[in-house]
């Protein structure tokens, strides 16, 4: 086998190696989306945050607009700490409404935006005051059978 | 002879851990002369090789090479030393994964930046040399046992060193070859007046070719002379090895316990 | 009894010794490796050769079994998937099961009996012909000429055969899932978009299949190196190679993912 002949063949091998890992990142991954160019900070203190993780998307009216940045606890108020990036192109009234929801019934839990009307914006490093915490399934069903069963000794 | 060589040793010992392999060798190879080293298989012929061309260290004594004591050279002095030592190993040793000119063009290639016609030239020169120009395509695995020896040899003057050492170049060849190889042998060392080695058992064919012979057995050289002298020599051990007597000074057995005490001792364990 | 006892514990205590002799010896060889890489890269050439019998060679192998691997994946989750109903995530399941573990792992497993055994194989042999020996005496250090080109081209090879792996073998989940069964198209890929991340799976595959592929190489090339001179010590070394690799490709595989995917 001579030079070029070996050339082209690891050339090709080189090139159709290369060219799966752009389909893995462009089609398979997220990396066309995932990159929201500038963003800015904001936070939400939440009760209870359920299962919310790290990279989970923040959206508003269905649209991803951020991600979670991290999440940390307060030790004095005794409440999760959320961080998010948020893409710099959208901005939010001060009297937004973050709401930790679940996509489906059993899936990914991400943090939704539900605008108000403040003519004022929210800025890097603000801190949402409105929010409300994770439905956890436990507590509501718990609290199902309590009532039912209270129902029951009522009835008798 | 002493003045003139191209590699005096002097009081060379080596052991591998603590089983001594070779013990106050003193030699001397001339330049332009032809020096056989010969000895029964397992001597320590081919150590004193490799200790020649310092891939081994010795544990006593030094052998100097043009002056240079080869076990105190670094690593860059010691391959530019080599670069200027061909070595035919017992069994050719060519690279399987390259032709034979490629084989033979090696050492240019990596050692030197000779542009890819004038190697080539070179190449065929030295293919030439040893009669194989018409078989640069073919592979190492194409050649019989006596081409890739040859081949071999022309990889080992590519870069027409002072010293070609040969190991065993007569192993396993057909008398014609081994006649070829012989007439090349001295023929190379003649035209490019480097000094050679051989080391081999091959008592005729060495005899017959070279300059001056040492024999060395258990380590130690036991007799060394021209061919002329050897011939005649009545040593006992020179004896029987130039005549091929089975037994001797060389002994037929393996060291062992007296026959007998190992016949009574197996059987009463048994 | 006793005596025969303490033999075996004497053998194993001598055992033990000299592996983690090897072990040390292997080190050393590792950075001796990377110490006489620069020819591997002044002389790209030596290592686009052993590109093309480590990496091109082992091409089909991996397309093929990468297929294969995607078609079982998509009829096997296919049918767990849909007994909750969600065979639209049938995707997610395919390509993170394949970016995560099995395209590095299978893939380098095959590359270690593929071209991990053929480097030792051939590093052996040229041992054993004394043409490694030569080489030395040629003033050409067989590290740098010979190990450290296979080394790089196993290394470069191993993260792009993973990839192809990979690829290969969502493509043959979607041919099973899409076009076979008859999960929805555009669910089929936009919820593989959704929860592949390209960071968190798909870089940290890479990283995986790039430490295999050091692995795998550094092995094949030790085992080459250190064998013994003849026939049956290079064909143990041979055999050597593709059981320790497959050993430390599946041990590393357990600690990268315990790094990685941590709580994530």
């Amino acid at each position: 086998m001579n030079r070029t002949t070996l050339d082209l063949w690891v050339g090709f091998f080189v090139a159709i190696g290369l060219g799966a890992l752009l389909f893995l990142a462009l089609k398979v991954g997220n990396l066309s989306t995932a990159n929201m160019g500038e963003t800015y900070v904001l936070k939400a203190k939440f009760d209870n945050i359920g299962g919310l993780k790290v990279r989970a998307p923040v959206k508003s009216a269905g649209v991803v607009i951020g991600r979670v940045a991290s999440i940390g606890f307060d030790p004095n108020s005794y409440e999760a700490v959320v961080t998010m990036d948020i893409g710099s192109q959208y901005q939010f009234p001060r009297d937004t409404f973050a709401t930790i929801l679940t996509s489906g019934l059993l899936g990914e839990q991400y943090v939704g935006f539900e605008v108000g009307g403040d003519p004022e914006m929210l800025k890097n490093g603000d801190t949402i005051k409105k929010t409300q915490s994770a439905v956890v399934l436990e507590k509501l069903i718990g609290q199902f059978l309590f009532n039912k069963a209270a129902e029951g000794t009522e009835q008798k | 002879m002493s003045g003139d060589a191209l590699i005096t040793i002097r009081d060379l010992g080596f052991a591998y851990d603590q089983r001594p392999i070779l013990t106050g060798i003193n030699m001397d190879i001339p330049r332009g002369k032809v020096v056989a080293i010969m000895g029964a298989s397992g001597c320590g012929k081919t150590t004193l090789l490799r200790l020649i061309g310092g891939q081994l260290r010795p544990t006593r004594g030094a052998v100097r090479f043009d002056g240079q004591v080869v076990h105190e050279l670094d690593t860059q002095g010691l391959y530019a030393l080599r670069r200027r030592i061909g070595l035919l190993f017992q069994f050719g040793a060519l690279f399987t994964d390259m032709s034979v000119f490629d084989n033979v063009a090696f050492q240019m290639r990596e050692h030197t930046d000779l542009p890819e016609e004038m190697i080539r030239d070179l190449v065929l020169l030295k293919l030439n040399a040893v009669g194989l120009r018409g078989a640069h395509r073919l592979m190492p695995s194409e050649l019989s046992g006596g081409m890739a020896r040859r081949v071999a040899l022309a990889r080992a003057i590519a870069l027409d060193p002072a010293l070609i050492m040969y190991d065993e170049p007569f192993t396993g060849l057909d008398p014609v070859s081994l006649g070829v190889i012989g007439q090349l042998i001295r023929r190379l060392n003649d035209a490019l007046g480097a000094s050679s080695i051989i080391v081999t058992h091959d008592v005729h064919e060495a005899l017959s070719l070279v300059d001056y012979v040492y024999f060395v057995s258990e380590g130690k050289i036991v007799a060394q002379g021209a061919p002329e002298e050897i011939r005649a020599s009545e040593a006992p051990y020179v004896h029987q090895f130039v005549w091929a007597e089975p037994d001797g000074p060389v002994p037929f057995h393996y060291p062992a316990a007296p026959y007998r005490d190992q016949i009574l001792r197996e059987a009463v364990r048994v | 009894m006793f005596e025969h006892l303490l033999g075996s514990i004497r053998g194993l205590g001598r055992r033990v010794n000299d592996r983690i002799w090897r072990l040390g010896y292997a080190t050393r060889f590792f950075a001796m490796t990377l110490v006489y890489s620069g020819t591997s890269f002044r002389r790209f050439f030596l290592t686009i050769r052993e590109i093309y019998f480590t990496g091109v060679l082992s091409l089909i192998i991996i397309l093929v079994s990468g297929l294969f691997v995607g078609m079982v994946l998509g009829l096997q989750g296919y049918d767990t998937l849909q007994r909750y109903g969600s065979s639209e995530a049938l995707g997610i399941l395919v390509a993170l099961s394949l970016v995560r573990e099995l395209g590095p792992v299978v893939s380098a497993l095959l590359f270690a009996s593929r071209a991990g055994s053929a480097i030792t194989a051939e590093i052996g042999l040229m041992k054993a012909t004394e043409q490694l020996s030569a080489m030395e005496m040629m003033a050409v250090n067989p590290v740098a000429r010979v190990v450290a080109p296979r080394f790089w081209a196993g290394v470069i090879s191993m993260p792009l055969l993973a990839a192809l792996f990979s690829a290969m073998g969502i493509f043959g989940g979607y041919l099973v899932g899409v076009v076979l069964i008859g999960v929805d198209e555009g669910s089929f890929w936009s919820q593989m978009q959704a929860s592949v991340d390209y960071r968190e799976d798909i870089l940290n595959g890479v990283i995986k299949s790039a430490v295999f592929g050091v692995i795998v190489s550094w092995i094949a090339v030790f085992e080459g190196y250190d064998s013994e001179p003849t026939a049956e010590g290079v064909s143990g070394a041979t055999t050597r190679t593709v059981v320790t690799s497959s050993l430390a490709i599946l041990a590393a595989d357990f600690i990268l993912t315990a790094f990685m995917f941590r709580g994530a």
